[in-house]
């Protein structure tokens, strides 16, 4: 009987949580199929009356939308394979290879990691503004394109896998660059795919970086240009559905990474844990 | 160059992290010491501020923060206040609604622990300007939480449009005389003590809501590596639930514990993104936080010095606590 009422308990308050972090989910899908007085009128409900798919035509047609989802596809993907490509490496050289001041850039590498990335804006924009970068898809990407953290994880994973297979392949007479692109990527996989979602969802995601790196709305990646339709740049009224819209659309392709790479991301909160 | 296995690991050794140091280097240790001197200038954004004509500030910028009386010093004091109301509530409720999701969850007798698991995560890893609109939509003043609150026949606030306080709120509207006298650093007691308006309440449940999910998972792992037999032993000894989790599971909780608060406390010092979308410091200046206030100043007052130095010292202040975090977590280390 104690169990029972235990366990009616634990569902209760699982489905009550649940509805908690998905309902504005539902509330932000639904919303954006109303009309805007519908939306102001009935918010709470989850079926929009009557569908309206109008503010999805008004974001292709009325918006730059379609130009802030190409910048955001290309950042994305020059980044993560940047990060992925040169955290590997220098993780690899920072687990495996031997060579003078790698302690050094080991220390440097761990206090850059605290360097809390919020007050590296104004930092930032004088650098690239001294490049004379500024406002170019350049600044938007470079200075993305390594991340302290994914350093970290690459070197942590190569410090975990046993050397044996390469000295192996090095014994064979393989040079430091075949080796690593031949034995030790391919062995890597896991945690490739790990730093490959990190970046593909940071970098989608980011935002502050680019206040500082380019201002022409030409330039602009989805949450810029979703901030700037949130701050006004809309005209009349409120247009929720249209801003619940866009902002649904560019959170469907991380939804869809983490839907399907799920244990990837669990895996990475686990291991801040036990990097505690 | 020295032959055999590790004969060329010198030169590829510098090869491999070259990419990755110019970036680094050039993106950010490289910026920090510019904006360093920039906070000790007046540069207003015009020109380069690495020429003889920038006029020279000295500590001036860093002074006007705390030390005279004026504008600056107000703002920035404001800002303070305002995040530190912040992390006041959002560290102990984030924490405490991890720990708590993550027990219900890790229950032996409950299943459809993924999705569960899955759901409760899922905000933390969309975009903080995405579900900042989703926010912004819900505490409208005819959105879906002043909807659920009449329901409870409780009429609503303008939450966006609400400067006022909540120990205000619960103190009432008139402040004694001395607490309005008095005034520390710029703010008067009476503002000091106002806590956070209504409108930073609607950014701190966003807040816990998007990232309690995050710390969830690193309770759950903790809990799942926790030793069955010492939970047992207790159930054996006739301690009920309460007296289990109180006297064994909390204490070996302890360092997750301290991960998940100290990691809270670095991370909420940084709010941005959400104040950026959903309230730009509104209203009356009580959403204004230190990391927003440097934007501000220097990006729409072009007061580039001001901005950088309040910069600084958040960077400095969060390092602290960031190196305390580290050194406190090694003693623990067996």
């Amino acid at each position: 009987m104690r169990t029972l009422t235990s366990r009616f308990l634990g569902y209760a308050i699982l489905i009550f949580f649940s509805l908690v972090f998905l309902y504005p989910f539902v509330i932000q899908i639904a919303n954006s199929f109303k009309t805007e007085a519908d939306a102001a009128a009935n918010p709470l409900s989850p079926i929009p009356h009557p569908v309206d798919t109008s503010s999805f035509e008004r974001i292709f047609d009325g918006t730059q939308f379609p130009t802030w989802l190409g910048n955001s596809v290309l950042v994305t993907v020059v980044v993560t394979v940047g990060r992925v490509l040169f955290g590997s490496m220098a993780g690899y050289a920072l687990s495996r290879l031997r060579f003078p001041g790698r302690r050094g850039l080991f220390v440097l590498l761990i206090g850059l990691m605290a360097v809390p990335p919020v007050v590296l804006l104004i930092p930032k924009f004088l650098v690239l503004n001294q490049l004379g970068m500024y406002n170019s898809y350049p600044a938007l990407i470079v200075p993305l394109l390594a991340d302290a953290a994914g350093i970290f994880i690459m070197k942590q994973f190569f410090d975990s896998v046993p050397v044996s297979v390469e000295e192996a392949a090095r014994i064979d007479g393989a040079g430091v660059f075949r080796t690593f692109w031949s034995v030790v990527l391919p062995t890597a996989r896991p945690a490739l795919i790990t730093l490959t979602i990190l970046s593909f969802q940071g970098s989608w995601n980011e935002f502050p970086h680019t206040l500082v790196s380019v201002q022409d709305p030409g330039l602009f990646t989805l949450p810029r240009g979703l901030a700037d339709l949130v701050s006004g740049s809309l005209g009349a009224g409120t247009q929720y559905p249209l801003k619940l819209g866009a902002a649904l659309l560019a959170t469907i392709p991380v939804a869809i990474i983490f839907v399907v790479f799920q244990r990837y991301f669990v895996r990475d909160a686990n291991e801040g844990a036990e990097r505690g | 160059m020295a032959s055999g296995i590790r004969g060329n690991e010198r030169g590829a050794g510098w090869l491999f992290v070259t990419p990755a140091l110019l970036i680094l280097g050039l993106f950010m240790a490289l910026p920090i010491l510019m904006a360093l001197w920039v906070s000790l200038t007046r540069w207003n954004g015009q020109g380069s501020p690495f020429t003889f004509g920038v006029p020279f500030a000295g500590a001036d910028n860093y002074t006007r923060l705390f030390a005279s009386d004026g504008l600056v010093r107000q703002d920035f004091m404001t800002s303070i206040r305002n995040n530190g109301y912040y992390v006041l509530f959002v560290v102990p409720i984030q924490t405490a609604l991890a720990l708590g999701l993550a027990l219900v969850v890790n229950n032996r007798l409950l299943k459809g622990k993924g999705f569960f698991r899955t759901a409760f995560y899922f905000p933390s890893v969309t975009s903080s300007v995405a579900i900042s609109v989703v926010f912004l939509f819900m505490f409208a003043n005819t959105g879906a939480i002043n909807d659920v609150l009449s329901f409870f026949g409780i009429n609503g606030p303008q939450w966006f449009n609400d400067p006022r306080g909540v120990f205000h709120l619960v103190l009432g509207d008139s402040a004694p005389a001395f607490m309005t006298d008095h005034s520390l650093l710029g703010l008067t007691w009476w503002d000091w003590i106002a806590g956070p308006s209504v409108a930073m309440c609607a950014i701190i449940s966003l807040v816990v809501w998007t990232t309690s999910g995050t710390f969830m998972l690193m309770f759950l792992a903790a809990l799942q590596n926790l030793p069955v037999q010492l939970d047992e032993a207790g159930m054996i000894d006739g301690a009920n639930r309460w007296q289990r989790f109180r006297h064994i599971t909390l204490p070996q909780l302890r360092p997750t514990t301290f991960l998940v608060l100290t990691l809270g406390l670095i991370s909420t010092w940084q709010v941005f993104d959400q104040i950026y979308v959903m309230s730009q410091g509104n209203p009356a200046k009580t959403t204004l936080t230190p990391a927003y206030l440097s934007y501000r100043t220097a990006f729409r007052d072009f007061d580039y010095g001001s901005g950088a130095a309040i910069s600084f010292v958040l960077f400095v202040f969060i390092v602290l606590l960031t190196l305390l975090q580290r050194w406190i977590l090694r003693e623990r280390k067996p």
